[in-house]
């Protein structure tokens, strides 16, 4: 069995969900803040990949950055960059599709704590980037938790929108989900049960594992 | 001397009214604040420390202009240097009492004092789920003192004290207080607490 789609898909979810913590968290803070219009438009543009077909968000990023013409284009001919077709292409959407299940849940997290923990850090003098650091981000540690393990395990799961941008090239963009297809395709089963199999054990052991640390943190003595 | 001049407008049960107040506090006084629930007591509070804004007015604190809407200035919180002791507390669920003290000063003589003064010395490991609600009220009391405030708004501070404590607490926090030089607002819905400790009074309607 050729285990290359296992660990490219496993690089790309580690890949995009560190991205995501680099982008999304910050993103979901500042979301959390004030409710401008502005902010609104900018949360349903990243909220729309919960409810778009990914085959349409494939589709875009597809025209988007195609080397033949436009932004694709200009990657190419200026930087050497060319998302279609390639691995960092598959990070690209990857990190777009996934994007809502990162700040959404930390967004929500952020919004529940009380607005006197922030106020009391800025009355010591701390700025609302240290009182982020120190005083919100520790104090969403589950919801945090989740939305990582949420972000991986759904980047696990992408298939529309990687297939539309990626294709199916072996070692480079045939992730798990594209080879379970592929090998019903061919009509080989056992090899679409065993990618089916560790693709839904590795899945389900995330979720059991934020389900029990959420579980012990809730009871620990240590709080 | 702080001179707050403002007007600001409080959603109420029966629609709309307008907080105005025009009052001097003298530099190291200590002010209590009593008044009926919904009065506007603790939104006095967070205008002073610019947590929330007045429609329009000025605060002058010691010849320093913190909020002006004429000449469009708004200090922000940081730099007011003010300690807030907060009515719910909000103490930090991921910090220790020690942590709470150290996140504002690195000056471990001021924070030793300031754990005797709330007599939390032997519960400095311990977060806020971990302590009675007297220990938590007494530690939003020390962390709100870790800068050295030059100005002290303090929203029903002593609630959660047995008499003994508080008494204990009170004496000691003015004995401070006074060699900081701190000015000091005190919220309280008790008309009577407070008496014979306070320097001046101001009733809320």
């Amino acid at each position: 069995m050729d285990l290359s789609p296992i660990w490219l898909t496993l690089k790309l979810a580690g890949i995009t969900t560190a991205l995501l913590l680099f982008i999304g968290v910050p993103f979901a803070w500042w979301l959390s803040r004030g409710t401008s219009f502005f902010k609104i438009i900018i949360e349903a543009i990243i909220t729309m990949p919960l409810v778009l077909p990914p085959s349409v968000l494939g589709f875009y990023l597809l025209l988007a950055f195609s080397p033949q013409h436009g932004l694709g284009k200009w990657l190419h001919d200026s930087f050497d960059v060319q998302f279609v077709f390639s691995f960092q292409g598959l990070i690209l959407a990857s990190v777009i599709y996934s994007m809502p299940f990162m700040v959404g849940p930390v967004k929500s997290a952020l919004q529940q704590l009380p607005a006197a923990l922030s106020e009391a850090s800025y009355t010591l003098g701390k700025t609302p980037w240290q009182t982020f650091k120190s005083v919100l981000l520790p104090n969403i540690k589950p919801s945090l938790l989740t939305a990582i393990v949420l972000t991986f395990a759904h980047t696990l799961g992408e298939f529309g929108v990687v297939l539309m941008i990626g294709g199916n090239i072996p070692g480079v963009t045939r992730v798990a989900s594209i080879a379970v297809y592929d090998s019903v395709e061919k009509m080989d089963y056992a090899a679409a049960n065993n990618y089916s199999l560790i693709l839904f054990s590795i899945t389900f052991v995330l979720v059991i594992a934020v389900f029990v640390f959420n579980r012990y943190r809730a009871k620990s003595p240590l709080g | 001397m702080i001179s707050i001049a403002i007007e600001k407008k409080l959603k109420a049960y029966h629609g709309q009214q307008v907080l105005r107040i025009d009052k001097q506090f003298i530099t190291g006084s200590i002010t209590k604040i009593y008044g009926p629930s919904g009065s506007g007591k603790t939104t006095f509070l967070k205008l002073i420390a610019g947590l929330i804004n007045p429609e329009k007015g000025t605060i002058i604190a010691d010849g320093v202009t913190w909020f002006d809407t004429a000449a469009k200035v708004n200090l922000v919180t940081q730099k007011r240097n003010v300690g807030f002791v907060f009515q719910q507390y909000a103490l930090f669920p991921n910090m220790t009492v020690r942590q709470h003290l150290e996140y504002a000063t690195t000056d471990a003589q001021w924070i030793k004092r300031l754990l005797l003064l709330g007599k939390l010395e032997t519960l400095q490991t311990h977060k806020p789920e971990y302590l009675s609600g007297g220990q938590q009220q007494r530690l939003a009391i020390l962390r709100a003192m870790t800068t050295k405030p030059k100005l002290l708004l303090m929203d029903e501070p002593f609630s959660a004290l047995d008499p003994k404590m508080k008494t204990e607490l009170i004496a000691e926090l003015k004995i401070i207080l006074q060699e900081l030089g701190t000015t000091t607002l005190i919220v309280s819905h008790n008309p009577y607490e407070l008496d014979g400790w306070v320097d001046d009074e101001m009733v809320f309607e």
